[in-house]
């Protein structure tokens, strides 16, 4: 492990936190322009950061530790989520720390902590958020494991580094599987993101709120990190996708000269997945709270048939 | 086309035939059912084509352009006008749940892979491995007919029968004599043409064309 | 002197620990700082001498007690040193806790409590030991008549006595099949040591029959479905420390059972047992966590995730038995230590999670969910210690239950593949199932913690206080071990090697030695490996950093106000979600697997009321019929019955005249 490893991680880690909220103002612009207005610009998230961070924290009077600690744990995981995922190159030092079974459970934790937090306040709205956020998250969740169990059957690994290799390496070879698997990813990946027709992330109305009711009672400080790791989490997803899906131009790591390439490649995916979902968003609709499980349930139903085909077609 | 590549388009096709037929069965809207009738009809003459084009029979183009014709562009035409003229563009309710029928969906295909088994490994052809797909969509179709409560989605789960079938024809014995694929097109204008007669009447009867009002035709209670 | 005769020193040790109270005078108070605290020392030494016994070699004993022909034979190997590891790591923990429990309330006669508990604990270890049916069934007896005693503590009370009445008679069906099983192993040798039994070989009919039997038998302990309706009904009813101890210790004897009879003494499984093992855990732990989300009690709740728990356990040991039956002793290793991890791992968090519930009910007299809420302020240390535990059964990185699940995930996607193409097929669809029942089971412990210890308090309670020093120290020894086993758990594959090798003949060594013992890896570090130790590492790290950065760039001023609540003026504690209300998704989602009788308002209500009872449809359709046929068989031989002397007399009277008859 020489120290070329190491940089190559935590250029990656600090890349992904800085280009986070920067992906989120590319969908905001998006869907700004499909809609016909002018948009607040690209570094719209970053001066809502910069003036988050300088407010008063208020909490409610009966916020416990938990909720003050919450935006610090949802933060982090969502760092460490996007330091396992092979962003701009394979073989990170990190990447073997985490596979993709343990990347859901990360997630997992995140979510978790987000609804206990939310719980804590003790109000109508934030059980209301947990309730409906921990709804989602036992559907969507079973549906990405089978998501990602499919590429795990055909690369017969379940490290993300390995899968990469073996996907991209190979010769062009059109799996089916893996088309009903993405088929399913995008699916779980609008539940999980809060994003239209699962949830509306700028919505003022509380009963069409999820991950809005979840961070209902946070401000300042906390919410700029809940609101980054939102944004983070978006973009873990989007390079989880191109891992998947998209595999060409992840460089190995400590190659340097690859770096600006691959960097490059990333870029440009993220911004093609980003204009995907600002396409995506504008032609549907919300769903009604009880449609949702119908939703995620064909999404892990497919995720199924696509291991299931795998099975039929490509042993 | 070498023979890999095409047996991976094949192999493409047969997976986009399942999951089509899997749409159908989770789909609510009957508009949407029908593009994805037209879509199943597409993917249909793809393959027909591919196997075409690998195995260079000509007969195989003139049936692609018949499915093309027939089942991309007519029926579903048919199938706009019909639901215009009913007026029936309402959610399409089901018997039992979609994630259920979506559960035993995937229970077919198990079964109709594993029946397909002894005969794939008999045929000599390029594209064996998909009759199992093909007889799963088949019985996924017939599963539609059967947990669906309006008449229409009930004929396009007909219609999309008869598409595995056709798929199942192609991939095992590289099609069907042109009589026979010309008579069985016919026998299904035909049949769509008596659905849609047959709409009329009921609708006239029971002013819904709910399947349940035609259980009242008992002859006793 | 064997590590096996110290084994048996603490099995006399806890019979004399219990019956001092018995013999000597002493007051409450000074009788549970005394005598449990020394209970749990006991368990420490268990837990002590059995560690080295995982790596020796097997160790028996025959003692001069029992039966004239059949003395107890007693057998240490290393499936027993687990169990036995297992044993003592969770009662020592639950000691602690009882020590402040029973000093205040819990039950009226401490003494009988002290007896029974220490019987109990010493009934179990004998049946982790015995080597011979008859030791075995003597122990398997005495450990469910002690823990009989101890659910019914409450006696009083008519639902506690009817769910001991429910759960003694299942108790007793599941010994029986557990004997009959026994029975068909020794072949009509009349030698029923276990040794004999081992070298026995059955046929197939006979060997599937002994199977199913040890299935039913030992599932009625362990909680399988269709036998598992007296679990939600027991562990409730019973005092917190020994729901404990039931949920935690007992139901992993009977899966200690299982595996005896299935690996050890039945040498070649057949593969359509682990099918069916699968299919059972699969169902069950689907059922376990379903009605878990249901649930308005917080013990109730805990006992239906124990179902799950078990479940999973079950999923695991079948998919060992399936790996095994087609010679894939690798991956059968792999799946066997993901149960045996998975068994230590729910024995550890649920026995914590019971006891804080121990602690919320000393305080607040309510089992109700209803009625709890913000607790997390009052009983900071309480709420703390829950949080590991709720983290952990929900199956969270980096503590200890995701380790044993991931390890289960790993079994069932590194299969190359089955010979049987059923079969082949099946393996995605249980993953998937697995998946499921995992992720409903953070939502079940979501609402649990949520509920108990968040929000706003729902009833008010005057004497809310934290609990004590001897509380607190058994939930902290029980959360320590937690999140050290999800640190660290290649320690743990590696102490399981020797058992998988006696087992199914294949450890898991090679495959944990490439790479360090920080990384968890299956089969290889390429295919699939996870750290938890950085995943700890990581995010409090990031966590410490970013709390420095945040107070350095910028500031850490704070100031507190009422919630905002979307500008509601008004914030009462009713307006959060009631325990029906948050299960309410799952049982809309789920209805058709739950019984519900709802009860609606009319619109002419003056006091508008709505309520809704939520029942396990096997009780409608199995049990209540087997009740009234068993009853209407007993009326039929009740016409025996008159009452009358005269024709008591001619019955034996006719007796007497036919054996004279036949026996000429």
């Amino acid at each position: 492990m020489n120290w070329g490893y190491f940089a190559s991680q935590l250029f990656q880690s600090l890349l992904a936190v800085l280009l986070a909220p920067l992906m989120l103002g590319w969908v905001n612009q998006c869907r700004a322009w499909l809609q016909n207005r002018t948009g607040p610009g690209l570094l719209q998230p970053y001066r809502v950061l910069f003036k988050l961070f300088h407010k008063d924290a208020v909490l409610a009077y009966n916020a416990s530790w938990l909720f003050r600690l919450a935006p610090y744990v949802v933060f982090s995981c969502m760092v460490l989520a996007a330091s396992v995922v092979p962003l701009v190159a394979t073989d990170l030092p990190f990447s073997l720390a985490a596979d993709v079974i343990a990347l859901v459970g990360l997630f997992a934790l995140a979510r978790v902590f987000m609804a206990l937090a939310a719980m804590d306040v003790g109000t109508a709205f934030g059980s209301l958020g947990a309730r409906r956020e921990m709804l989602i998250a036992s559907l969507a969740e079973p549906a990405l494991l089978m998501v990602f169990f499919t590429p795990a059957l055909i690369s017969q690994s379940t490290a993300l580094t390995t899968i990469v290799e073996q996907l991209a390496h190979r010769e062009l070879h059109l799996y089916p599987s893996m088309a009903f698997a993405g088929v399913a990813f995008v699916m779980v990946l609008l539940a999980e993101n809060a994003r239209i027709p699962v949830d509306n992330p700028t919505t003022h109305l509380e009963l069409t709120m999820v991950h809005e009711a979840l961070i209902l009672e946070y401000s300042a400080r906390h919410l700029a990190l809940m609101d980054w790791a939102h944004a983070l989490k978006l973009m873990t997803y989007g390079a989880i996708g191109i891992a998947l899906f998209l595999p060409w131009g992840i460089a190995e790591a400590g190659n340097w000269a690859m770096m600006p390439l691959s960097v490059l490649a990333l870029l440009v995916k993220l911004a093609a997945g980003g204009a995907g979902l600002a396409v995506l968003e504008m032609v549907s609709a919300k769903m009604r709270i009880f449609r949702v499980p119908e939703f995620l349930g064909v999404a892990f139903m497919l995720a199924v048939l696509g291991m299931l085909i795998h099975f039929l077609l490509e042993v | 086309m070498n023979i890999s590549f095409a047996h991976q388009m094949i192999n493409l096709m047969a997976a986009l035939l399942l999951l089509i037929a899997f749409a159908m069965l989770s789909q609510r809207r009957i508009l949407r059912l029908i593009h994805l009738f037209a879509a199943q009809g597409l993917v249909l003459s793809l393959n027909t084509a591919i196997v075409a084009a690998t195995i260079g029979q000509p007969e195989l183009y003139r049936s692609a352009l018949l499915t093309l014709f027939i089942k991309v562009l007519l029926l579903p035409w048919l199938l706009r006008r019909l639901i215009d003229r009913l007026n029936i563009r309402w959610d399409v309710e089901t018997l039992v749940n979609i994630p259920t029928t979506m559960l035993v969906g995937i229970v077919l295909v198990i079964i109709s892979f594993n029946l397909a088994l002894p005969i794939s490994q008999l045929a000599g052809t390029i594209t064996r491995s998909t009759l199992g797909i093909a007889m799963a969509s088949v019985l996924i179709s017939f599963l539609m007919m059967i947990t669906r409560r309006k008449a229409v989605p009930q004929v396009i789960g007909f219609l999309a029968m008869e598409n595995g079938l056709f798929f199942a024809a192609t991939s095992t014995t590289y099609g069907m004599p042109m009589v026979v694929e010309l008579g069985i097109a016919l026998d299904v204008l035909v049949g769509t043409f008596i659905f849609g007669i047959f709409f009329f009447q009921i609708r006239e009867t029971f002013d819904s064309l709910d399947i349940h009002h035609l259980e009242k035709l008992k002859d006793r209670e | 002197m064997l590590l096996l005769h110290v084994v048996l020193a603490i099995a006399l040790y806890w019979l004399v620990l219990g019956s001092i109270g018995l013999v000597i005078r002493i007051e409450r108070r000074a009788l549970a700082r005394l005598l449990f605290p020394l209970g749990a020392l006991g368990g420490l030494a268990l837990a002590v001498v059995a560690y080295p016994a995982l790596s020796g070699e097997p160790q028996s004993l025959v003692l001069p007690l029992g039966l004239p022909d059949l003395p107890f034979h007693l057998r240490l190997d290393p499936l027993a040193a687990f169990f036995l590891l297992l044993l003592g790591a969770a009662s020592a923990g639950v000691s602690l806790f009882s020590a402040g429990y029973f000093e205040k309330g819990g039950g009226d006669d401490i003494r009988l409590i002290c007896l029974q508990y220490h019987v109990f604990l010493a009934a179990m270890l004998m049946v982790l030991v015995a080597d011979d049916a008859y030791l075995f069934m003597v122990a398997w007896e005495s450990m469910a008549l002690a823990s009989y005693f101890l659910v019914t503590t409450d006696h009083r009370v008519p639902e506690i006595r009817r769910a001991g009445l429910l759960y003694l008679i299942v108790a007793h069906v599941g010994a029986m099949a557990i004997l009959l099983g026994y029975g068909v192993l020794q072949l009509g040798q009349w030698n029923y040591t276990f040794d004999a039994m081992r070298a026995n070989t059955l046929a197939p009919t006979w060997a599937a029959v002994a199977f199913a039997l040890a299935l039913f038998g030992f599932g009625a302990k362990a909680g399988f479905l269709p036998v598992h309706i007296w679990l939600p009904e027991a562990h409730p009813a019973a005092p917190s420390p020994i729901s404990a101890l039931m949920s935690g210790v007992m139901l992993k004897t009977a899966i200690y059972g299982l595996l005896r009879v299935t690996f050890d003494l039945l040498h070649q499984q057949m593969w359509w047992w682990g099918v069916v093992a699968l299919i059972v855990g699969l169902t069950t732990a689907f059922v376990g966590v379903a009605f878990a989300a249901v649930q308005t009690d917080m013990k109730r709740l805990l006992a239906w995730s124990s179902i799950e728990n078990i479940g999973i356990i079950l999923t695991a040991i079948g998919l060992a038995i399936l790996f095994h039956a087609f010679q894939m002793n690798l991956l059968a290793a792999l799946a066997l230590a993901a149960a045996l991890f998975h068994s230590l791992n729910h024995a550890l968090f649920k026995t914590l999670l019971f006891l804080a519930t121990g602690s919320v009910m000393h305080v607040t007299h309510q089992r109700s969910l209803g009625k709890l809420g913000g607790l997390i302020r009052r009983m900071p240390w309480v709420a703390g210690l829950a949080l590991v535990g709720t983290l952990a059964i929900a199956g969270l990185p980096p503590l200890n239950g995701f380790a044993s699940e991931w390890m289960l995930f790993q079994a069932f996607l590194l299969s190359p593949g089955l010979p049987n193409s059923y079969l082949n097929m099946f393996v995605p669809v249980a993953t998937a199932a697995l998946a499921l029942v995992v992720a409903l089971a953070g939502y079940v412990m979501v609402k649990f913690y949520g509920i108990v210890f968040l929000g706003q308090p729902r009833e008010e309670f005057a004497d809310a206080h934290d609990a004590g020093p001897a509380e607190r120290a058994g939930l902290l020894w029980l959360a320590l071990w937690c999140v050290i086993l999800g640190v660290a758990p290649t320690f743990v594959v590696i102490t399981l090697d020797p058992i998988s090798h006696m087992l199914v003949g294949a450890t898991l060594q090679e495959s944990l030695q490439q790479s360090s013992w920080a990384f968890l890896t299956a089969i290889a570090p390429e295919r699939a490996s996870y750290s938890p130790l950085i995943f700890l590492v990581v995010i409090v790290g990031v966590v410490l950093a970013t709390f420095l950065l945040v107070r350095r760039f910028y500031h850490g001023r704070m100031r507190r106000s009422p919630p905002w609540d979307c500008g509601f003026p008004a914030q009462t504690a009713r307006m959060q979600d009631s325990a029906e209300g948050f299960g309410q998704p799952i049982k809309q989602i789920f209805e058709p697997f739950f019984k519900i009788e709802r009860h609606h308002p009319s619109p002419f209500d003056e006091q508008p009321q709505y309520s809704s009872k939520i029942e396990d449809r096997l009780w409608y359709w199995l049990y209540l019929p087997i009740v009234r046929f068993s009853e209407r068989l007993s009326s039929f031989v009740g016409v025996l019955h008159h009452g009358r002397i005269s024709l008591y007399l001619a019955y034996s009277f006719i007796t007497l005249l036919l054996l004279l008859l036949l026996v000429r």
